[in-house]
């Protein structure tokens, strides 16, 4: 069973850090990827820029909208994730306590929706 | 089923147990198990599976586990548990205390100072294996409260500091009705066909029968033995009660051909071996009831006389309403319908068994025995009020409408 792990950070929780800080956190991060591949749970993981970088796209009476990602309003932002194999909730919690910025922001752990395929029933 | 598969299901239980011992912390244990595993589908299918696959396992998983505290320490984490888990006495294949360490586990998933709502969801992970969504399937619980509850009862245990062992025998008794309630109602959860996929219901009452016998076979106390007899006795039927539409054949209608000769027989031996132990336990009282109706080649020929007293006995451990409704229905099939209406509505005029639907039920049917039809559709009716479950329901509309006629 396949679970992502949305990592949510809150905009003042690197406000503190220094170069040293930033520099270990990214090298515990990718320690962390690589023992999860060494485990076999290791799907794909992926960090993100920040959301000022970001651009909203909606399609409404066929005519595209953009409009800048809603950073300001919101106290949270999405940071990154990773998508793991584990066995059940419980395991793919224990995975999740684990990545280091677990420490720092909240992960979300949802469980993967597969789209029943009418073609292959 | 591949042969790791084949292990998983036997052994990882097992494996688990042994390695919370040995490493002292649940997460780091299931971390070490899914990496024993790991290797073993590595390397079994080259060398084949070892002769002894659970010391392998092991002998695996701590040795992966070691490994990456060792890792961890590396990045500035402390790593002092490595000297105390390599001291740790633990030869491979000494089959003994591995039997232990899984008595040992199910007293501390049952251990009072967890919830009880948390000690059965984290035995039936833990001990029996099965993963957080079958355990909220089989509850009807949403994963995401079934996964809480389980992180919660695992803090517990590491804030506590609750020690993996088998209680002194001073404590033994009491710290065994524990566990050997969650057994009872994992056994019930599985066998009530309330809800579920029926795939896992089976698998519960099945793990239930293993946990048991674990006990049963490592601390042969009469509540134990007791309690074996009775899943044993009630299991066996299983397959009789549930016609193929799912529909819930009663008792008097099973065809009694499907019924387990065997497991009755190893129920029935294990009531006379629970009987003659002091004192006699509730369980065991429960199975000797079951092995009276398993006894009977005929709905007709049923020892009622023999019922009815044990329900005497049973009263007298275990006075719940619930005792005094069944013993009210077996006093009816001794004595008639009117004895055991006049038994029902004393019983219903206390309030406790008010909301009961089987209170009701038992009712409508004595109603309908005695020929009161009028009345036996509206007890039906009340019945049918606290009724959710599908094929209960489907039961007694048939009935109202069959009165109707």
């Amino acid at each position: 069973m396949r679970y992502v792990c949305l990592v949510h950070m809150g905009h003042d929780i690197f406000k503190d850090f220094t170069e040293a800080d930033g520099r270990q956190l990214d090298r515990d991060s990718l320690d962390y990827d690589r023992e999860l591949e060494a485990a076999g749970h290791f799907v794909a993981a992926q960090a993100l820029q920040g959301p000022e970088s970001a651009v909203l796209v909606k399609v409404r009476n066929g005519e595209i909208s953009t409009t800048d990602g809603p950073f300001s309003e919101t106290k949270e932002y999405l940071g990154g994730f990773i998508l793991v194999e584990a066995r059940d909730m419980n395991e793919a919690i224990r995975i999740a306590a684990g990545i280091p910025l677990a420490k720092l922001g909240t992960i979300e752990v949802r469980p993967i929706y597969t789209i029943p395929d009418p073609e292959r029933p | 089923m591949t042969d790791i598969e084949a292990v998983w299901r036997h052994e990882s239980g097992r494996v688990l147990a042994t390695l919370i011992r040995l490493l002292g912390d649940f997460d780091q244990a299931e971390e070490a198990l899914h990496d024993a595993f790991l290797a073993a589908s590595k390397q079994w299918p080259k060398t084949g599976v070892p002769a002894n696959p659970r010391a392998w396992l092991v002998s695996a998983g701590r040795f992966k586990a070691i490994d990456r505290i060792r890792r961890r320490a590396k990045f500035g984490e402390i790593a002092r548990e490595i000297a105390a888990i390599e001291e740790e006495a633990w030869m491979p294949g000494d089959a003994e205390p591995i039997a232990d360490d899984a008595l040992r586990l199910i007293f501390t998933c049952c251990h009072p100072e967890i919830p009880a709502d948390a000690r059965i969801a984290l035995t039936l992970r833990e001990v029996a294996g099965l993963t957080t969504e079958e355990i909220a399937a089989a509850f009807l619980a949403r994963t995401p409260a079934i996964a809480q509850r389980i992180v919660r009862a695992k803090n517990r245990i590491r804030e506590l500091a609750l020690p993996y062992e088998v209680p002194e025998p001073d404590q033994l008794t009491e710290r065994l009705d524990a566990v050997l309630h969650v057994i009872y109602l994992v056994f019930n959860e599985g066998y009530s066909a309330s809800h579920g996929e029926a795939a896992i219901r089976g698998e519960l009452c099945a793990e239930a029968i293993r946990l048991c016998r674990q006990l049963v076979e490592l601390r042969p106390e009469p509540d134990a033995l007791g309690l074996l007899a009775l899943l044993l006795l009630q299991d066996a039927r299983r397959a009789a009660r549930v016609a193929p539409e799912g529909d819930i054949v009663l008792l008097a209608d099973q065809d009694r051909s499907l019924w387990d000769r065997a497991q009755v027989a190893e129920g029935t031996a294990l009531v006379r071996r629970a009987f003659a132990q002091q004192p006699v336990a509730a369980y065991t009282i429960e199975a000797a009831i079951a092995a009276v109706h398993c006894a009977a080649e005929s709905a007709g020929e049923t020892d009622w006389a023999e019922i009815a007293a044990l329900y005497d006995l049973l009263r007298r451990a275990d006075s719940s309403p619930v005792v005094e409704l069944n013993r009210a229905v077996a006093i009816a099939m001794r004595d008639g319908p009117e004895a055991g209406l006049a038994l029902v509505e004393a019983l219903l005029a206390r309030g406790e068994l008010g909301r009961f639907r089987y209170a009701h039920a038992a009712r409508a049917d004595l109603l309908r025995r005695l020929g009161r039809h009028a009345e036996a559709r509206a007890a039906y009716g009340t019945a049918l009020q606290f009724t959710e479950q599908e094929a209960e329901r489907r039961f007694l509309a048939g009935r109202i409408r069959a009165l109707a006629n």
